[in-house]
This record gives C-alpha cells, sequence and structure tokens, in this order.
C-alpha cells in the first residue's frame, strides 16, 4: 500500500526527513512514532502529496506519488494534524463540499455525508459548527472528512492528541472497526504509545528524520528487553514520547 | 467541471449569507460616487462617464484586490490542505474561488452603475453591458493575484500590505481625475500599470467610442493582466505539490 525508498526533505537549512524507507501492507494499521519535531507530518504530507520531497521515490495506493499525484489523491484520505473545518461553516456543508470534490453528486454525496456522521456517533450535526462541539467530536469528523470518497488508505496525523482518555479510546475503536469492516489501510502518528500497542500491528520509531526502529509491539519489546512500548522508545530516542508535545 | 460548480456554488452561498460583506467591499467606490461624484460632475474635467469607468477600476481594486483575505482563514484552519489533498486540479481550485470573487464584484458593479445613473450618468447601454464584461476580466486577474499574494506573504501581512498597495494603484490608473491632466513623469509611471488601460478602455465603452484604440488597449491588458493572474495563482496553489 506504501512503498517509500528514501524519501527526504530539507527547509533550507533544516533537514526535517533524512532518508526514510517504508513499506506498508494493505490492510495493516502502522502506528509512526517519534518525539516532536521528528519529522512525522513531514512525512506524512510527503505521501499525502501536499509536500514535495527533496529526493525520493514512494508509490502511495498504487500510484506513483511523482508521477501520478491525482492518482494517489483519489486513493487516499488525510487527516491533518491540525483539522479541516473553518470554525465558521456548517459542517455538512463542507463535508458535502469535499464529497461532490471527489466527483459525487449531490444527492450521493448528502448520504454520504449522513451515513458516514451516523457511522462515527455524529448523527444530525450537519448543521452546526465546530464551535459547539468538543474535542472528540471534532476530531470525528476529521476523519468523516477523510472517508468521504471511501479511500483504501488512511493517513491520521495525531488524531488523538489533546483528547481526554475516553474519546481518545473511542476514536481507536472508530478506527478499529473501519480496518475490520472496510479492509482500511491506516497509518498514524501518536504520542500514546500504550494506544499504540494496543490498536497498530506495527509501529515505526522516527527521530531527528531517521526511523530508528520498527516491528510488531512485541518484537520490539523483546528486542529491547523492555516492558512497555514507552520504554523501547526511552531506549532508541533518549526521550520520553511526550516530552515537549502540545497537551 | 463538476468540481468547478460546486466550488463556486459553495463560495456563493457563503458570500451571499454575509451580506455585509458584499457591500462592505463597494463601500470605497460608493462614497466616492456619491461624495466626489457631484464635485467631479461639476468641474469641468468631465462628466460621470469619465469618473464612472473609473470607480469600477477602483472597485476592481478593492473589492476583487482583498479576495485573498478569505484564503488567510482558510489556511489557517486547514481548510486549502484539506482542499488541495482532493484530486481536483489546482487551477480549478482558484478558479473556484475567483468565478465567486468575480460575481461579486459584477453585481458591486451593477448597484454602482444604477445609482450613478440615479445621480445624472448617461451612457449607452451597450458601452454599460460591454464594461461590465471588461471590468469582469480585470477581476479574475485581480482576484488571482491577491490570492497568490495572500499565499505567499506571511498571514498577518496581508491585509494591511494590500490595503496600501491599491492606493497607488488607483491613484495611478487615473481613475479619480483623467491622466491627460498629468504631468509626463506621473503619465510616463501611469503608463506602467495595467490599471491605466482599463480606465481608458472602460471611458471609451462608456463613450461610445467603440472603435477605438483605447477600447483595444483597454482589451487586450485586462485580458493579459486575467491571464497572468490566474497562472501566478495557480502556480502558488502548487506550490510544493508533490
Ligand atoms: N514548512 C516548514 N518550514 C520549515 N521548517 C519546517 C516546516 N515544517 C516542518 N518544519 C521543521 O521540520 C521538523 C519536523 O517537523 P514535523 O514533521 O512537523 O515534526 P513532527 O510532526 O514529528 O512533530 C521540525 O524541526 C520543524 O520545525
Ligand atoms: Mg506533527
Amino acid at each position: 500500500m506504501i512503498h517509500a525508498r528514501g524519501l527526504t526533505k530539507t527547509f533550507g537549512p533544516v533537514e526535517a526527513v533524512r532518508g526514510i524507507d517504508l513499506d506498508v501492507s494493505a490492510g495493516e494499521i502502522v502506528g509512526f512514532l517519534g518525539p516532536n519535531g521528528a519529522g512525522k507530518t513531514t512525512t506524512l504530507r510527503m505521501l499525502t502529496t501536499l509536500l514535495r520531497p527533496t529526493s525520493g521515490t514512494a508509490t502511495v495506493a498504487g500510484a506513483d506519488l511523482f508521477a501520478d499525484p491525482a492518482g494517489v489523491r483519489r486513493r487516499i484520505g488525510y487527516v491533518a494534524q491540525g483539522g479541516a473545518f473553518a470554525p465558521f461553516s456548517p459542517v455538512g456543508e463542507e463535508l458535502v463540499l469535499q464529497a461532490r470534490l471527489y466527483g459525487l453528486t449531490r444527492e450521493e454525496a448528502r448520504e454520504r455525508v449522513t451515513a458516514l456522521l451516523a457511522g462515527l456517533d455524529l448523527p444530525g450535526v450537519e448543521e452546526r459548527t465546530t464551535v459547539t462541539m468538543s474535542g472528540g467530536q471534532k476530531r470525528r469528523l476529521d476523519i468523516a472528512m477523510g472517508l468521504l470518497h471511501r479511500p483504501e488508505l488512511l493517513f491520521l496525523d495525531e488524531p488523538t492528541t489533546g483528547l481526554d482518555p475516553q474519546s481518545r479510546a473511542n476514536l481507536w475503536d472508530h478506527v478499529r472497526r473501519l480496518r475490520e469492516r472496510d479492509g482500511l489501510t491506516v497509518f498514524l502518528t501518536t504520542h500514546y504509545l500504550e494506544e499504540a500497542d494496543a490498536l497498530c500491528d506495527r509501529v515505526l520509531i522516527i527521530d531527528h528524520g531517521r526511523i530508528v526502529a520498527g516491528g510488531t509491539p512485541d518484537e520490539l519489546k523483546s528486542e529491547h528487553g523492555a516492558r512497555t512500548l514507552d520504554d523501547v522508545f526511552l531506549a532508541v530516542t533518549g526521550r520520553e514520547p511526550r516530552e515537549g508535545a502540545a497537551a | 467541471m463538476t468540481a468547478l460548480a460546486a466550488l463556486t456554488g459553495h463560495y456563493l452561498r457563503a458570500s451571499f449569507g454575509n451580506r455585509f460583506s458584499l457591500v462592505f467591499g463597494a463601500i470605497q467606490p460608493f462614497l466616492y460616487l456619491v461624495l466626489f461624484g457631484p464635485l467631479f460632475d461639476r468641474s469641468g474635467v468631465g462628466s460621470w462617464a469619465v469618473l464612472v469607468p473609473g470607480l469600477l477600476v477602483q472597485l476592481g481594486l478593492t473589492s476583487a484586490g482583498m479576495a485573498g483575505f478569505t484564503i488567510v482563514f482558510d489556511q489557517r484552519f486547514g481548510v486549502l490542505e484539506r482542499l488541495r489533498v482532493t484530486p481536483v486540479s489546482r487551477v480549478t481550485l482558484l478558479l473556484g474561488r475567483v468565478l465567486r470573487d468575480s460575481v461579486v464584484l459584477l453585481i458591486q458593479a451593477v448597484l454602482i452603475v444604477v445609482a450613478a445613473w440615479a445621480l445624472g450618468l448617461r451612457a449607452p447601454l451597450a458601452g454599460v453591458l460591454a464594461a461590465l464584461l471588461l471590468i469582469t476580466v480585470l477581476s479574475v486577474g485581480m482576484a488571482s493575484l491577491s490570492y497568490a499574494a495572500a499565499l505567499t506573504m506571511r498571514q498577518e501581512l496581508f491585509a494591511p500590505v494590500m490595503s496600501t498597495v491599491v492606493i497607488p494603484l488607483m491613484l495611478l490608473s487615473g481613475a479619480l481625475l483623467p491622466m491627460s491632466l498629468a504631468p509626463a513623469w506621473l503619465d510616463v509611471v501611469s503608463r506602467l500599470t495595467p490599471f491605466r488601460y482599463a480606465v481608458e478602455g472602460l471611458r471609451a465603452l462608456f463613450a461610445g467610442s467603440y472603435a477605438s484604440s483605447a477600447l483595444l488597449w483597454g482589451v487586450v491588458v485586462s485580458l493579459v493582466f486575467a491571464i497572468v493572474g490566474v497562472a501566478l495563482g495557480t502556480s502558488r496553489f502548487q506550490r510544493e505539490n508533490a
């Protein structure tokens, strides 16, 4: 589903990503973990065609990132770290617009939005703006936005950061269900390693723009003689997972 | 095409939901029309048919010129990124907005012409209709450049920079007083801005001189301006894309 080789990105003097190889198979949930500023968002933005890599190659959802960015865009969903809704527009209109940009007719778009919102425990919020919603509701809305066109692959950038434990658990349940029901492949970043341990088939740890560890949570723990992923993280990065993280 | 219609419709609904901003975008030319127009009409420099074309260009500068302001918010809230991750072409993402801005400008321009008519403007109908078309073409370029500027400069700079830049552009266009009155140096500087040609082309239309070189130049410059604007705007939407 994702095959990347030697991806790098430099912003002026900053080498944000310094040569990343990635392979994600269809149907996997892969966690992309790393301290703040490690290069997670930059990597996701490259894989979602939003940022041109300085060097490297990648095929994403079967399409070449450079030769066929529109093909990539058709097949992936992306839930950005900062969300996707302006606070002054009814969310239903924004969702319908987005669905139509993927080629749905207005009627199809409306039906799709209604069904998706119901499936994400957000029935009937179409007329509301995000101002009146909780953090967990907003994040599920962002996920709805990313799923409108039934992508094969969903990128989630810190979907639960800032949520309370209960909302986080609820959101992960939704992600699990999407994989089980639709066979969705999920590539996500998070600071909550215990949750990544429970959710992800595989995790990759990135630090200073390089992948410094990767494998199933159990493999990583036994490899480093660690009891938890937090201990693995500390061992390979020398830092606590939530050090310097936005609350 | 569906995407373009969906985008334009979406933005138009948002604009009409906020009538205040529709009126506000035209407030400057309206003030000039009502508070300066009667003076101009009696000054001996020219009649309403000379002033109103200038006010239409002023409208293009202030209304379409500030269009980029809306994208600053979309950028801040992740809306722009979410649009850019769809397969819709970048030029469509730009034109969806620009068409909205042009429709808004056209409505504002009609209101100004109607108000001017009430104040005493007389001009051939065909010329006025053609002038509305020409100012719409100009607004496509202006709005596109405004988005390009908004996507290029730091967010907080956009409003102060743009509202300052349009003032010399408006004065140099000869919108308020014909450049035939200008000293040579000012006339030369004025000829370096595209709006000078637009104003003179519009004045030719209001005067019914459809075969004049002023009109030809006005049309050519406005078209080139629109094409350059859309090209630049699109390249800013494309920026950093894979
Ligand atoms: N647009 C940008 N311009 C300059 N530097 C950037 C930009 N985006 C990210 N960076 C830098 O790249 C590094 C990686 O950032 P990011 O990918 O956002 O990290 P993460 O998502 O892992 O917290 C950081 O040092 C950050 O400051
Ligand atoms: Mg990040």
